[in-house]
């Protein structure tokens, strides 16, 4: 809390707000594979959680650190799913190349 | 300033880990990026005085989350050495829309200002004398916990979701059909009979007769193990064989 | 009541031979349509013998409502007088003949008959319907009943294309008729404000001063109603320009030839005339030109009928010309000769034509009288009956054709204008042309060194008993029709038979000034009759070489005359064409194009439009995230703008 009051709630939402573009060029940038773009979210979702801690740390709302909680779960879950996807399509398809994954083309 | 510094330093190294992620060649490199920025992220958090937080992001991001990556990417055995480049062609104007997006982020939260009468707005201000994690027990198991133990199912459909998805049932290995072992008669499977001393097997003549597999039980009534449409690359290349 | 079951009888056997005929049966379906016929043939000259001379009254028979719409009202109305009851007796009695006809010449017909005899008893239903209404609109429905009836039964051999050619060009061509009726009918109910016979009659006077404005002059609304309804009566009757089908519809079975094209259908033109006679002696300028119509088309069918190969072509020129008679005498207002001579025209020509329908059957169906003859003495009783109706025909004494034909022609002498003259001149070449082609007829199929090959020579044979009696009954009426009829229809006291069946203009005294005519007009047709008579006689019994000869010489006349002076060559050039090439304009543009063109067009529209809509969906992650991102961007930059 202190540490908050030294530094500023300003600084935190930068960083916030750096990761989160990190993440969303990591998202649409990366000809790589898959697995990068599902780090990407892990990203977004980390920097989402900086957010939610540094206010709750500024005004002094535990509701902020138990929503952070819920995201962190949800972020879980998320990965594990998406892992799994990326797993079933690369043992049909055999590659992950985000080029590749084109087959919900109309 | 202490905190001041350690901020400075860790949100540095956080955002070069973030930057290395998205940027690295290979993939267990990008893991391992992604798990250094977790611990920078806790570190920040840690700064902000949200300790519980901190340790779990460690736990479970890093503990699960970022192994369970580390584990997908190693078995998915990319050839990173085929890897195409194109990471240029939308560099600019992916570029010019993140620094879009990113100038009317800061721009937001520079101009942030607090309403005079947030303080009266909170929900749950932390009580005195008790630490994070108590204080953060107390909130969650009474005024949230209907929101928790739907994390909870959420978490559980994550995890059958995740068996149901990947479990491929194998026909051609063996494995325990549990039905069948127990419903089997000792009257058929034991036979004792009386040896002489010294008599070997053979001359006795009780070689166990070759059982077969029962024929009639389907394993996969549901037919998943033929796949539909498109098969793994290696299978397709074989006719479809009756199994 | 006698009237209606003679007017619905056929009705209900055509009802019952047309709707059960598949399953009673064909034998059963002739004889509930013959049953039917025969009670109509009784009740028919029962009710007309009845109202000349029972005394029973004439009047209005009124079966029931029909159309009730605001100031137009129309019943459905049985109109019982003189003129009524004579067509009556005369179709019922014909039909009922030309019924027991057919069950012998239609009894080798590959098709199911009941279908003939249903069609058949229909239209005796609907030309009775015309020849009883009692107002324009059913006489409309009546009309055009026999118009269908007539389709259908030329085309009754549906698998032959001439025969479907033929009944649709009938049809055509009695609807131009019709177009022109229906006009009439119009213009009829906007001036008199209804459309029944007395109310007409009645207003007559009180609007004979009405003027109608047409291509920016005026015209007497009773003048142009004059000259429309004889319009429809030229199509129906096949008068000069309108003649085109009555060829063709020889393609019918010769019964319905009989039947149809020579004793009602066509003559229902001739009957309009005579029923709306009140109105046309208030169309002076609209009976001019039916007269000067009528002697056209009299001479005009006469000189192509000498020249026609085919045996009931000629009998078809034959009616045509002889319907110009009619028109003749009705164009000089004595309608009562042009009925006269309707009736008696009814007897003699069905008489021709089912002879000749004897004799194709005789033939096994040859219809060319090049390659008949020598027939007379295989076939008695179709060659004498065949005299017995040419020698009506031609107009000798004392056969039914002499007194009706000589009346028309002496009151188109007493007439005196100078269209009457004109058609009484035509009338009289007519005559002579006419008989001279009913002896060719003769000579060419029953006399001389049979022309058919032997197979066909070898068949010939008389027609069975229910083919030669009608021709035995119609011989004797062709016979004494004449002087049985001619005081009472023609004679000097004809208004008391008529009575108000048949008005003519008190001024007009033709019926009485054509009794005092000279001997020397009297006698004229008589003798130009015999006179045609002994040139065919000259011309294909004592010398054949003549008209061959004559053929040669006058080439172009005899061609001129073979291709019926070129008309369906000029209608097909001037009407069938073009149509056929509107037709083909409005089919591939019009519809395939353009009105297709629109929903097909939109169809594709839509498909090319999603085909360049589905690119978006391009399946690449990538993309699909930075579209996400732009629309963070874009609503971020919304929230900061609207703050």
């Amino acid at each position: 809390m202190e540490g908050l009051q030294q530094v500023g709630v300003g600084h935190f939402l930068v960083v916030s707000a750096i990761l989160l573009v990190l993440g969303v060029f990591g998202i649409f940038l990366n000809r790589k594979n898959i697995i990068i773009i599902l780090m990407s979210i892990e990203l977004i979702l980390l920097a989402v959680n900086l957010n939610l801690v540094a206010f709750s740390a500024s005004l002094g709302d535990l509701v902020g650190q138990v929503f952070a909680m819920f995201v962190l779960t949800v972020a879980a879950a998320e990965a594990s799913i998406g892992l799994a996807i990326v797993v079933v399509y690369f043992r049909n398809r055999g590659s992950i190349q985000v080029e590749d994954v084109n087959l919900m083309k109309g | 300033m202490y905190p001041t510094i350690c901020f400075y330093v860790f949100s540095v190294v956080l955002v070069l880990c973030a930057g290395m992620v998205v940027s690295a060649r290979n993939p267990v490199h990008s893991v391992l990026f992604l798990i250094a920025a977790f611990f920078n992220a806790a570190a920040l958090f840690l700064v902000a005085g949200a300790e519980f937080l901190a340790f779990i992001l460690v736990i479970v991001y890093v503990g699960a989350v970022a192994v369970l990556f580390l584990f997908v990417v190693m078995m998915l055995d990319v050839d990173f050495a085929q890897l195409r480049s194109g990471f240029q062609r939308y560099l600019p104007v992916g570029a010019a829309v993140g620094a879009l997006l990113l100038a009317e982020l800061i721009f937001v939260m520079v101009g942030w200002q607090f309403h005079p009468a947030v303080p009266q707005a909170r929900f749950a201000p932390p009580p005195d004398g008790v630490s994070n994690a108590v204080a953060l027990g107390r909130l969650i198991y009474t005024d949230y916990i209907l929101l928790f133990q739907t994390a909870g199912l959420v978490l559980l459909v994550a995890m059958i979701g995740a068996i149901v998805l990947t479990l491929r049932d194998r026909r051609r290995s063996r494995h325990q059909i549990i039905r069948v072992q127990t419903a089997r008669d000792p009257k058929e499977t034991l036979e004792l009979v009386q040896a002489g001393i010294g008599v070997g097997v053979r001359s006795i003549g009780i070689f166990r007769p070759k059982t077969t597999e029962p024929a009639d039980i389907d394993t996969d009534p549901y037919g998943e193990s033929h796949g539909s449409g498109l098969q793994h690359p290696a299978e397709a290349h074989h006719a479809p064989q009756v199994r | 009541m006698t009237f209606i079951t003679a007017v619905f009888a056929p009705l209900f056997g055509a009802m019952v031979a047309g709707l059960f005929g598949r399953w009673i049966g064909d034998r059963a379906a002739q004889a509930v349509s013959i049953l039917c016929m025969l009670l109509a043939a009784a009740c028919g000259p029962f009710a007309w013998v009845e109202l000349e001379w029972g005394g029973a009254g004439s009047g209005a028979l009124s079966l029931g409502p029909w159309i009730h719409a605001g100031d137009f009202q129309v019943d459905w109305v049985l109109r019982y007088d003189a003129l009524s009851a004579s067509m009556v007796a005369m179709v019922t009695f014909v039909s009922m003949l030309i019924h027991v006809y057919s069950i012998g010449y239609m009894a080798h017909d590959e098709y199911r008959r009941y279908r003939f005899f249903a069609y058949l008893s229909l239209f005796t239903f609907a030309m009775l319907m015309l020849v009883t209404a009692d107002n324009l609109l059913q006489l409309f429905f009546g009309w055009e009943g026999v118009g269908l009836c007539s389709y259908l039964l030329i085309g009754y051999w549906y698998d032959r294309p001439s025969a479907c050619a033929a009944a649709i060009k009938a049809f055509i061509v009695n609807r131009i008729g019709d177009l022109f009726f229906a006009i009439g009918l119009a213009l009829t109910f906007l001036t008199f404000g209804s459309l029944q016979l007395d109310v007409i009659f009645q207003g007559l006077s009180q609007h004979q001063g009405d003027l109608y404005g047409l291509f920016g002059g005026s015209i007497r609304v009773e003048e142009l109603i004059g000259f429309l309804l004889f319009f429809g009566a030229m199509g129906k009757s096949a008068q000069l320009f309108l003649h085109v089908w009555l060829p063709d519809a020889m393609e019918g079975p010769t019964p319905v030839s009989a039947l149809i094209h020579a004793a009602t259908m066509v003559t229902a033109g001739v009957f309009l005339m005579a029923r709306m006679s009140p109105l046309m002696d208030y169309a002076p300028a609209a009976l001019t030109f039916v007269t000067v119509i009528g002697g056209t088309t009299c001479l005009f069918a006469a000189t192509i009928g000498c020249v026609q190969n085919d045996i009931k072509k000629v009998i078809a020129y034959s009616t045509c010309s002889q319907l110009g008679y009619m028109f003749l005498a009705a164009g000089v207002q004595a309608y009562p000769a042009s009925i006269f001579h309707l009736l008696c025209h009814a007897f003699f020509k069905a008489l021709l034509f089912l002879c000749a329908g004897s004799v194709i059957h005789a033939m096994s169906d040859e219809q060319d009288m090049r390659r008949m003859g020598g027939l007379w003495r295989k076939i008695p009783i179709t060659y004498v009956t065949f005299w017995f109706g040419g020698l009506a025909l031609a107009g000798i004494f004392p056969f039914a054709g002499y007194y009706s034909k000589d009346a028309i022609l002496e009151a188109a002498f007493a007439y005196g204008s100078g269209a009457s003259i004109y058609g009484f001149v035509a009338g009289v070449a007519g005559a002579f042309c006419t008989a001279f082609y009913t002896w060719r007829i003769i000579f060419m199929t029953f006399h001389g060194k049979s022309r058919a090959d032997a197979h066909v020579q070898a068949h010939v044979h008389e027609s069975p008993w229910v083919m030669t009696v009608p021709l035995m009954v119609l011989a004797v009426g062709a016979l004494v029709a004449g002087f049985l009829l001619h005081n009472l229809l023609i004679g000097p006291d004809w208004a008391a038979y008529w009575r108000n069946a048949i008005v003519i203009a008190p001024n007009n005294d033709v019926m009485t000034r054509m009794e005092e005519l000279p001997g020397s007009v009297r006698y004229v047709p008589l003798l130009t009759g015999i006179a045609g008579i002994a040139v065919a006689y000259w011309f294909y019994m004592v010398n054949p070489m003549v008209p061959v000869r004559l053929a040669n010489t006058f080439r172009p006349i005899y061609l001129l005359l073979l291709n019926k002076y070129y008309f369906d060559e000029l209608y097909d050039f001037l009407f069938v064409r073009p149509a056929f090439r509107l037709a083909r304009l409005l089919w591939q543009t019009g519809d395939a194009t353009l009105i297709d063109g629109v929903p097909n067009g939109l169809a594709e529209l839509t498909v090319d439009g999603s085909k360049g809509a589905v690119r978006i969906q391009t399946g690449s992650l990538a993309v699909y995230a930075f579209v996400m991102l732009i629309g963070l961007v874009v609503l971020v930059g919304v929230f900061l703008i609207w703050r």
